[in-house]
């Protein structure tokens, strides 16, 4: 639970924080719902190539958390939740959105159906008061107990390795987007085969109380590894590479929206797959039929830009330089070996293999230039190893 | 298939009723289906104690509209009146009463400013109602919405507006969302007369007269004309049960097949439209449209379930304020009781105990924190004076409104009922001190009554306060206002819609419009 008086407190520490602070070399911190969390420990290109190559070690602590039970828990996340809760059965996780009544969306996250009947929904941005609204009229006990939870995301092609060293036997059975349970140390130790770099990876999840031994039995089994902890910085790139998206960057948040038309359908984020619109109701459905019926106003696309300046924020222009939409989220891909992008399109633009160009603005020694970079709409994730889907999970 | 003819009403209210005679009468198979044994709802007349009858819940009639009434032959189908255009009289503990009748009053100290300040006041405030009257006939406007009879609606809401004139329509606008002790204040001297004015403002609703709304209030309370003049009050001959009774004969005249002691335990849908409903006992009933006359917290929660709906819309009617504050107070008596000061000949007019506004204000006061009213304020009818059949002769029953009563009263009602009726009978025993003596029987219905009795959330007469954010196009909640909902096939006719409570029958007319298609606002 959340203490009642949590605003007093400026920052909270994660339980992870006596070691990475000491593994932080340049003491370089983000807020992030309110806990420290490291923008980098050492260099974020040597933790990316780490999470790519070996295996980086993300603290995901301050991921708003939540446990969903009662004898409601599932009718209850099956209409908040565009898609169709009732596939995700116990021991499996599930991505989803979920929708304001303008068929909007409030956030993305991960359901894992960690029981019978017990949920933790996992969300970018704090959603206790709609999931409370939400449960007007259900018997359902929501929690948020992100405070509750250590949580750390071991990613990359080592990660099955240092956990089956560190004496998670069988871990390498363990299905993409499947969950199990672990004794650790006279507690259990839950681990998820899921992630946020598009890798080959795992989350482990246990009490914070001991949060050290798990920290300190990870890095000692990894240390052959090449296990190397990973900043913000560095996840991030991995998720553009995967094509994530990212509340607050790639899309606004519908609650947090000041200008409605400056948020989101599920549709206007490439992920109508996620809509269900055959079951009979959940929170958005009529405005999201409407919209398919109507048509959406955005394509969410992927974009492969021609030269290496990276295209953050850029305007996409037709050939004939008409306005068309925004970049969101931009890197260059050492994986890929390719200036990637995620943007939003106006309708109808955005189709596989469209052309488009890029206004990019890049400094050489202070001096400012500006490059219409031609780019194309891709249908391909920029990174997607094998290794991803591989069960059992390779070593390396 | 379901016959697309055939609808569902589900509860016989007056406003359940009215819906269905109409829809019947425009050719569709109605089944109207009633939980008690008897249609009427909160409108109907029971008996209490042995040889003692009294209307249960509403007691007076200011709002039957008087289309209805001629379309649906309510006179030829049994309504009577035992009494029209009832006296207020604004009772005083030392004797000197004031009665009002209108816009004329008597009683000592009244001064002339006052009487001329009536007149004038009554003027204004008959104007504004005849405006809000006229609205209730119609389907409230859908904002947003641009087809040509949405737009001639809200023009036409421009237009009555406009054509109060310039000061009067200043003035509308200046007093419509205030309270009417400041408008009172503005008016008149007199304290008995200002408290008996400012509990029209008050009566059945959670407000005092202090309260925003309390004005909006008076107004719609007058904006019937049920015998003349406007905001005039009658008494049914046989209580109020003889209005929903007779609307019972019109709807089975019009071809409605009226059920009672059919409990629907709840609507049944095929994805996400209505397939029709179960009733307690297992049975199944199709339909393509389903009516309620049920509130919309019965209907959206009980009925249908929360989870059928989608979230932002189950958070609007969750937060429609209807705790009643209102309890019914039931005496029978075995001879008229003498009032001090009132001739035997005003005992059957309509009595009220609100001596001034600061009084009214106290009683409020308490039920903010879930108290009652150590003075509560009262209005009382004794229908046994004009109305032979409600007592044997000689015999009488008193029917009073007490405020205030909250809902959700701290203690409970169960161990504070008896402290409350012994403490409101001492209270009419200051105006009537030979009272407690003649009573044979008494009965109180506190608002946890009502619910129970009348299946009304919260027990609020009026399915939900009537304010400006709870009226018009936000009557019951934006997504529900125009008697269509989220549900195909779906729709609402109580007093929960616009225009709201009262025994009025126009949101079963209005509802029946639109499930017909027609006078659709969208």
């Amino acid at each position: 639970m959340i203490d009642r008086d949590h605003f007093r407190v400026g920052t909270l520490r994660s339980p992870f924080h006596s070691r990475t602070e000491r593994l932080n070399q340049f003491n370089s911190w983000d807020r992030w719902k309110d806990y420290l969390s490291a923008r980098q420990y050492e260099d974020e290109s040597l933790e990316y190539f780490a999470c790519r190559n070996a295996c980086g070690v993300f603290d995901l602590t301050p991921m708003t958390k939540h446990l969903i039970t009662g004898p409601d828990a599932l009718p209850f996340l099956d209409r908040l939740m565009t898609r169709n809760v009732t596939k995700i059965k116990p021991g499996r996780v599930g991505y989803s959105v979920w929708c304001n009544e303008s068929g909007r969306v409030i956030d993305d996250g991960t359901i894992f159906h960690l029981r019978e009947n017990l949920y933790r929904l996992c969300s970018q941005e704090r959603q206790l008061d709609w999931l409370l609204t939400s449960a007007i009229g259900f018997d359902v006990d929501i929690v948020e107990d992100t405070n509750d939870v250590a949580a750390l995301a071991v990613q990359g092609p080592t990660s099955c390795a240092v956990l089956k060293k560190m004496g998670l036997d069988g871990v390498e059975t363990l299905k993409p987007f499947g969950l199990t349970y672990y004794a650790f140390e006279g507690t259990e130790l839950m681990v998820s085969r899921t992630g946020y770099t598009g890798d080959l990876g795992y989350e482990l999840w246990i009490d914070p109380a001991n949060a050290e031994v798990l920290w300190d039995q990870l890095f000692t089994a990894g240390r052959d590894y090449g296990i190397r902890p990973m900043g913000g910085e560095a996840l991030d790139l991995s998720r553009i590479e995967a094509g994530f998206l990212l509340a607050g960057v790639d899309f606004l948040p519908a609650d947090e929206a000041i200008r409605p038309d400056r948020t989101r359908s599920p549709f206007e984020l490439g992920l109508g797959w996620l809509v269900d619109l055959d079951k009979p109701c959940f929170t958005g459905r009529r405005a999201l039929i409407e919209e398919k019926q109507n048509g959406s106003r955005y394509n969410f696309v992927k974009l492969d830009i021609d030269g290496n300046k990276e295209a953050d924020n850029s305007f996409i222009f037709t050939k004939r330089e008409k306005f068309v939409g925004v970049v969101t989220s931009a890197m260059w891909s050492p994986s890929a070996k390719a200036n990637i992008a995620l943007a939003s399109l106006e309708v109808p633009y955005g189709q596989p293999g469209e052309e488009f160009l890029a206004e990019i603005y890049y400094q050489r020694e202070l001096k400012w230039n500006r490059v219409m970079a031609p780019c194309r709409v891709v249908d391909k994730i920029f990174f997607d190893p094998p290794r991803r889907r591989m069960t059992p999970a390779p070593d390396f | 298939m379901t016959d697309a003819n055939q609808v569902v009403v589900i509860g016989g209210g007056h406003n359940g009723l009215v819906c269905a005679a109409y829809l019947a009468k425009a050719g569709r198979t109605v089944t109207l289906l009633e939980a008690a044994d008897t249609v009427g709802g909160a409108a109907v007349t029971r008996e209490f104690a042995p040889g003692f009858r009294v209307s249960a819940c509403a007691h007076v009639l200011n709002l039957l509209d008087a289309e209805i009434r001629s379309e649906l032959a309510l006179d030829a189908n049994g309504l009577e009146f035992a009494r029209e255009s009832l006296q207020t009289i604004a009772l005083a503990d030392d004797g000197n009463h004031l009665s009002i009748s209108g816009a004329a009053m008597s009683g000592d100290g009244v001064s002339e400013a006052d009487q001329s300040a009536l007149v004038e006041y009554r003027r204004r405030m008959d104007r504004f109602a005849q405006l809000l009257g006229r609205l209730h006939k119609r389907p409230p406007p859908r904002p947003g919405v641009n087809n040509s009879g949405n737009l001639v609606n809200l023009a036409r809401l421009g237009l009555d507006l406009r054509r109060l004139g310039k000061t009067d329509m200043r003035e509308f606008l200046r007093i419509a969302g205030i309270n009417i002790y400041d408008v009172l204040e503005e008016n008149f001297e007199h304290p008995l007369l200002k408290g008996a004015l400012s509990l029209d403002g008050v009566l059945g609703a959670h407000l005092g007269p202090r309260s925003n709304n309390s004005v909006l209030n008076a107004l719609y309370r007058i904006s019937g004309r049920v015998s003349g003049g406007q905001g005039s009050l009658a008494i049914p001959r046989g209580g109020m049960g003889a209005v929903t009774s007779a609307l019972g004969v019109a709807a089975e005249r019009n071809g409605v097949s009226i059920r009672t002691s059919s409990r629907v335990k709840c609507i049944q849908l095929d994805g996400d439209r209505i397939r029709g409903v179960e009733l307690d006992n297992g049975e199944q009933i199709t339909a393509a449209a389903i009516v309620s006359n049920a509130d919309p917290k019965t209907t959206f929660f009980d009925l249908l379930g929360a989870r059928h709906l989608e979230a932002a819309f189950v958070r609007r009617i969750d937060n429609i304020r209807m705790r009643g504050n209102a309890a019914k107070l039931h005496l029978a008596l075995d001879s008229l009781p003498e009032f001090t000061g009132l001739a035997q000949d005003q005992v059957g007019e309509r009595l009220v105990i609100a001596p001034d506004m600061a009084y009214v204000e106290r009683a409020f006061d308490h039920s903010k924190y879930g108290r009652y009213s150590t003075e509560p304020v009262f209005e009382i009818t004794i229908p046994s004076v004009h109305d032979d059949s409600l007592a044997s002769s000689g015999q009488h029953v008193l029917s009073a409104v007490v405020q205030y009563a909250p809902y959700a009263l701290k203690e409970g009602w169960d161990s504070a009922r008896q402290a409350f009726l012994s403490q409101i009978i001492d209270l009419l025993a200051r105006y009537a001190p030979n009272l407690r003596q003649h009573v044979v029987a008494s009965e109180l219905l506190t608002p946890v009554d009502i619910e129970r009795e009348f299946g009304i959330t919260g027990g609020h007469w009026h399915h939900g306060e009537y304010a400006l954010d709870q009226a018009l196009m936000l009557r019951p909640v934006p997504g529900a206002a125009q008697y269509t909902t989220p549900i195909n096939g779906l729709f609402l006719c109580g007093a929960g819609c616009h225009p709201g409570g009262g025994v009025m029958g126009n949101a079963g007319r209005n509802a029946a419009a639109v499930v017909l298609g027609q006078g659709r606002a969208a």
